[in-house]
């Protein structure tokens, strides 16, 4: 008998201070309900600076982007410093699902044209789901349109082909530090001579660091493993700035590639970064929504 | 025979705290912007609200990554170049219905209502006294309001360059259909 009026007086008590606690904060009384967080904005666009960075143009937006090289740097004033030079890339890229991409473009650089798909495959969340990293699979061609080197001899149009094969592996540290490493595979159809490789492998670094809300820093290195490509060639090395503006953003940056396609950068990059051999350029990138891909209410 | 009391005691007690609670998970927030250049609405339909009917208590909390714009970019920069959503995560409102006496939530009609309280965003909390309808529904107590947010009242900056496509005055509209709290 008294151990329930103990018992009584107990529940009304804790209900009581449970009563109490609920001034606090009435949502408590929800509980918080778990949910996934994915790491967004990495990077501000879908490249580092050449190369490819884990970022998707989402669903239904058409990305034009234009891409120029000046002249190396070292040409003085005679060349304005590279400026009277310029060599160009057009794009157009296009999201089919937030993770699913591709893209075409043409370049003044051995009037190139190529083509590519990127896929994100793993997307680095926390909360309800963990997942550490972004992953996505990269492959691109690109034909060279340039009149044939040796037109007397029997020429096919395979020759002409250029293929390449990326992991694009990339965590966002903290809102303003994401890294990137690229293992890749290039294979050339066509090369100069016997010595030299047909499959060149190579391993990409690539990050950036935000300096404010609308600008950062951006640096992406190509390391080509060795003896695999003729003696001229040299590893691609830029160092940029990101400026985002409304619907557009600025790439402006340094590097010792001319060529913008990936087999151009990563495997005929000729300039010495120590010897002056530098290119200003830029890449602009304007979005345009092609599509209202916005859920709708739960009902 | 005691032991039935106190279950009956029991059941009474929860019952009652139970009815004067209402809540919902999905409520839409949205926000209207009209500016010269630019008119942005953006919805979240995500929002969180809990209404004591007995004291008026009123809490609201919204992810500000649940907010859908028809342009993913300008998404994107919402959540990292204004309401900085990483370190931000929420908006929240608590607050109180200062004229719950004249409300009867076992009626069903549509009443007035002024709401006090304080909202923070962008990590800036200031205080609003928005008005609304609370309309009751059978079971449902749905709580309506429009208001407007001003930006620079929450710190949140907006570039010259972008002016003209985001207005000074943000007008927000709350929708939620809230059901009686079960425990």
């Amino acid at each position: 008998m008294r151990k329930k009026a103990i018992f009584l007086c107990a529940l009304f008590v804790s209900s009581f201070a449970f009563a109490q606690d609920e001034g606090e904060s009435l949502l408590d009384l929800l509980g918080e309900e778990e949910t996934t967080n994915y790491a967004s904005a990495s990077f501000k666009t879908t490249r580092i600076i050449n190369a490819q960075s884990i970022e998707n143009v989402a669903e239904g937006v058409l990305d034009f982007k234009i891409s120029h090289r000046f002249g190396r740097v070292n040409g003085g004033l005679g060349e304005f410093f590279g400026l009277d030079q310029a060599t160009i890339r057009l794009g157009l890229d296009y999201g089919i699902t937030d993770r699913l991409m591709i893209g075409i473009g043409r370049s003044t650089v051995q009037k190139a044209i190529d083509g590519f798909a990127k896929y994100k495959l793993l997307r680095q969340s926390s909360g309800k789901k963990n997942m550490p990293v972004t992953l996505s699979l990269y492959s691109s061609i690109m034909v060279n349109a340039q009149a044939w080197a040796n037109p007397e001899r029997e020429n096919y149009f395979s020759s002409r082909l250029f293929y390449t094969h990326q992991i694009l592996l990339g965590r966002k540290f903290s809102s303003g530090t994401s890294l990137m490493l690229m293992p890749t595979v290039v294979h050339r159809n066509l090369v100069e001579s016997t010595a030299i490789e047909n499959t060149v492998y190579a391993l990409g670094v690539g990050g950036r660091q935000k300096l404010t809300n609308r600008l950062a820093l951006t640096f992406e290195y190509i390391y080509v493993l060795p003896d695999q490509i003729a003696d001229i060639y040299t590893n691609s090395l830029s160092i940029g700035f990101d400026i985002e503006t409304g619907g557009h953003v600025f790439q402006l940056h340094f590097t010792n590639s001319l060529g913008m396609m990936d087999k151009q950068y990563i495997t005929e990059t000729t300039g010495e970064w120590g010897a002056g051999d530098i290119h200003f350029g830029f890449n602009i990138s304007r979005v345009f929504t092609l599509k209202d891909t916005r859920e709708k209410p739960k009902e | 025979m005691k032991t039935i009391v106190t279950i009956l005691l029991f059941t009474l007690t929860t019952a009652l705290s139970a009815q004067t609670k209402y809540f919902t998970r999905n409520g839409t927030v949205t926000f209207f912007s009209s500016a010269p250049m630019e008119d942005i609405t953006a919805e979240n339909y995500n929002a969180t609200s809990v209404l004591d009917a007995e004291t008026g208590a009123m809490e609201f909390s919204i992810l500000m990554k649940s907010f859908n714009f028809k342009k993913a970019l300008m998404q994107e920069h919402f959540n990292e170049n204004y309401v900085e959503s990483d370190k931000f995560p929420k908006a929240t409102f608590k607050g109180k219905v200062l004229n719950m006496d004249d409300i009867d939530l076992s009626k069903q009609g549509s009443y007035p209502a002024k709401v006090e309280g304080e909202m923070t965003i962008h990590g800036v909390t200031q205080k609003i006294a928005p008005e609304g309808t609370i309309v009751v529904k059978g079971e449902q107590v749905i709580l309506e309001s429009k208001f407007i947010v001003k930006p620079e009242d929450y710190k949140i900056e907006i570039p010259d360059v972008v002016r003209e496509k985001i207005a000074k005055e943000i007008e927000v509209t709350v929708k939620t259909d809230l059901e009686p709290l079960k425990r």
